[in-house]
């Protein structure tokens, strides 16, 4: 098992035609993702490396039978490409995008809500079931199947955690890279609630940083709602108050969101927090091993 | 981006939200005609990009025109310093000349996005003048929230809420819910971040009017605000930042003396903070971006050695996608291009990475590898003279 994205997911990329888009669609192909269609409005019949391209998401669902979505479209138009895609019955949608306005996004979480489409992004990674299927930028080579769930706000330091994690030979059951955005689709409590659930996961790696009150309301979850051991880390410690830190969302406001105050609702909750990024494998470790000894 | 108080009171105005009449002068002499045009009796408000002025000395009230030049004089050139400037304080190229409102009452009112509701969120209070966030830790009961679409804009029950707990009534009632709507409306149509009206005046005459805005732009959807995104005053931004936004680097200056370049912004606040773990204190932030491109490397390392108080770099990079071989090409050419000569950290992981080790131990470069993250973060720290 795993969340949300496995070996019979068929996906759709929004922007194929696109450098980006077709460069990350090969690399997914490589790692045995299924793509099976290519969405750019004005370009269908075309093929991108034998992917078939369609004017519409709802084409490449009727004639594809895809499930899930990959976008890569520019910014100004990507609120409107999700949309599409979750009007086309898509059940999950990544997308890649950065640079999406926060108004777009709040109508975007407002059309989605009650739907059944499930959207991770914008501006972030994607995520990865290793072994069965890649839906996003992340090197796929990383990754080694296992009991490990892995949900994050950052792209490269997530890499850093995997990792850490396949050294250990820790392997991963999904890792689920969230974005940086202020107004992300999927949340840590939509993960920690999956791999909650999940059978194969056995324990979760949290990755948090400075911005916003994600991490507290996700320790109040976790100490309400998850049995299973929790790791985290919180970047961001010494980052200056009222300045972004590259992510859209990563920022200290009006003295609120420092991760002083994350890693302290985070350790209230019982959560284990590693003290530097080059420990969070080896927090997790910790963490599922002193479970086991109970 | 952040845009002065005159520049966010002219975009709200566009969009019905009363403001005071003023004028806008850089020249003192200016202020005569301005201060005679507007009554005589005004404001002078230097305009900088940080709150606190009028505690610093920034505003001031002039009683007649001849008055209004003296203040302008003493505020032009000053160098303000408010707690959101830090010690080194802001010189002021810019005044607004304001009429002076008979005030009865100052109220604070701001919108800002609630990123747990996913909604902007309207907040009230009757403690004008006073910051939020103050009134948030000592009196948290005497904020008044109310969350709207902005998409819809504002409901009129939520309007009536706000401005009965204020405690505005007769014309001020009427104008304040009006004032309200506007504001809103302004929020979603200019893709506002942050709209900060404090205080909001009512005055004795009933009416109800921005005395202060602050207003940030989300920088995401400045392409569809060409007007707004012309206010950017970058004599308000440090100048190495203004130089590495021209090279699409996300660099942030900081004061410590170990400059840090990574790919990934994630990745690059958890360098910074290992650094600092290790007893030593980066010098910036900067995502150098996903590809770790030899020519970005390069406009990093400009960037990083022209601050003058880096006497170490920490190059980290976890190549993904891009090879670590190609990342250690990049690196070693872009470190004999701008012939660097301060110690140089690199630690790189990820795909290619024996090939990346062996290109940079084979580079002729004097430069310490890395081993690991903490195994790095110490060897720069060394390399600066050791923990602070």
């Amino acid at each position: 098992m795993s969340i949300w994205v496995n070996s019979e997911t068929k996906v759709v990329v929004q922007g194929l035609t696109g450098k980006e888009g077709r460069f990350h669609s090969e690399k997914c192909r490589e790692y045995g993702t299924k793509i099976v269609a290519g969405v750019t409005p004005g370009k269908a019949g075309q093929d991108v490396d034998g992917v078939p391209v369609f004017n519409t998401v709802e084409d490449a669902v009727a004639e594809t039978g895809a499930n899930a979505s990959l976008i890569f479209v520019p910014p100004p138009f990507a609120a409107d490409a999700i949309l599409e895609a979750a009007d086309a019955g898509i059940e999950v949608e990544v997308c890649i995008s950065e640079g999406i306005p926060a108004r777009d996004m709040v109508r975007v979480q407002r059309i989605l809500q009650g739907l059944p489409t499930r959207l991770i992004g914008g501006n972030c990674p994607g995520i990865i079931t290793p072994g069965e299927c890649k839906l996003g930028i992340m090197p796929g080579h990383i990754s080694i199947p296992g009991p490990i769930g892995v949900v994050s706000r950052s792209g490269t330091l997530t890499y850093e955690a995997i990792g850490q994690l396949t050294a250990l030979e820790l392997g991963q059951s999904t890792c689920v890279g969230i974005g940086g955005d202020a107004l992300p689709g999927t949340n840590f409590i939509d993960c920690l609630e999956a791999f909650e659930e999940d059978n194969v996961t056995e324990g979760i790696v949290m990755i948090g940083e400075i911005g916003g009150s994600a991490e507290e309301d996700a320790a109040d979850f976790i100490s309400q709602f998850v049995s299973k051991p929790v790791a985290a880390f919180i970047a961001g410690q010494t980052a200056p108050p009222g300045r972004r830190m590259g992510h859209a969302g990563a920022i200290i406001s009006g003295g609120k969101g420092t991760a002083a105050d994350k890693i302290a609702a985070l350790e209230a909750a019982g959560i284990a927090v590693a003290a530097t990024p080059a420990e969070i494998g080896t927090t997790m470790k910790k963490a599922l091993e002193s479970r086991s000894m109970v | 981006m952040k845009i002065h108080e005159y520049q966010g009171k002219e975009v709200l105005a566009q969009h019905g939200v009363p403001v005071p009449r003023g004028i806008v002068i850089t020249d003192a002499e200016a202020a005569r005609a301005a201060a005679e045009e507007l009554g005589g009796r005004v404001v002078v408000k230097a305009q900088i990009h940080a709150g606190g002025r009028g505690k610093g000395g920034g505003v001031k009230l002039a009683d007649n025109p001849d008055e209004a030049v003296k203040l302008a004089n003493e505020i032009l050139g000053m160098t303000l310093i408010t707690k959101q400037t830090g010690p080194e304080g802001k010189l002021v190229r810019t005044v607004l000349i304001e009429e002076a409102l008979p005030i009865d009452r100052e109220l604070y009112l701001g919108v800002v996005l609630d990123r747990t509701e996913g909604f902007p969120v309207m907040m009230a209070s009757k403690f004008g003048g006073m910051e939020i966030e103050e009134v948030a830790a000592e009196n948290p009961d005497a904020i008044l929230k109310a969350h709207f679409d902005p998409d819809v804009g504002l409901h009129p029950y939520l309007s009536r809420k706000l401005a009965f707990g204020l405690g505005l009534e007769g014309d001020a009632f009427k104008s304040g819910t009006k004032f309200m709507h506007a504001l809103a409306k302004a929020y979603g149509e200019t893709d506002a971040s942050l709209l900060e009206i404090n205080p909001l005046v009512t005055t004795t005459d009933g009416r109800v009017v921005a005395l202060d805005a602050k207003m940030n732009v989300d920088d995401s959807a400045l392409y569809r605000h060409k007007d707004i995104a012309e206010m950017r005053d970058i004599h308000e931004e440090e100048p190495l930042e203004v130089e590495a936004s021209k090279f699409d680097l996300n660099y942030i200056k900081l004061d410590g003396n170990i400059g840090c370049m990574v790919n990934g912004a994630g990745l690059a606040m958890g360098t910074m903070d290992i650094i600092k773990h290790y007893g030593g204190e980066p010098a910036n932030f900067l995502d150098v971006g996903g590809d770790a491109s030899q020519e970005r490397v390069a406009a990093a390392f400009r960037i990083l050695l022209s601050d003058s108080s880096v006497k170490g770099v920490l190059v980290n990079i976890f190549g993904g996608i891009v090879r670590c071989d190609m990342v250690a090409n990049g690196v070693i050419a872009a470190a004999k291009e701008v012939e660097l000569s301060i110690p140089l950290v690199v630690r790189l992981e990820g795909t290619n990475v024996e090939a990346g080790r062996k290109a940079l131990a084979e580079s002729g470069l004097d430069l310490i590898v890395g081993e690991g993250m903490a195994d790095a973060a110490e060897k720069v720290v060394a390399a600066v003279g050791g923990a602070s």
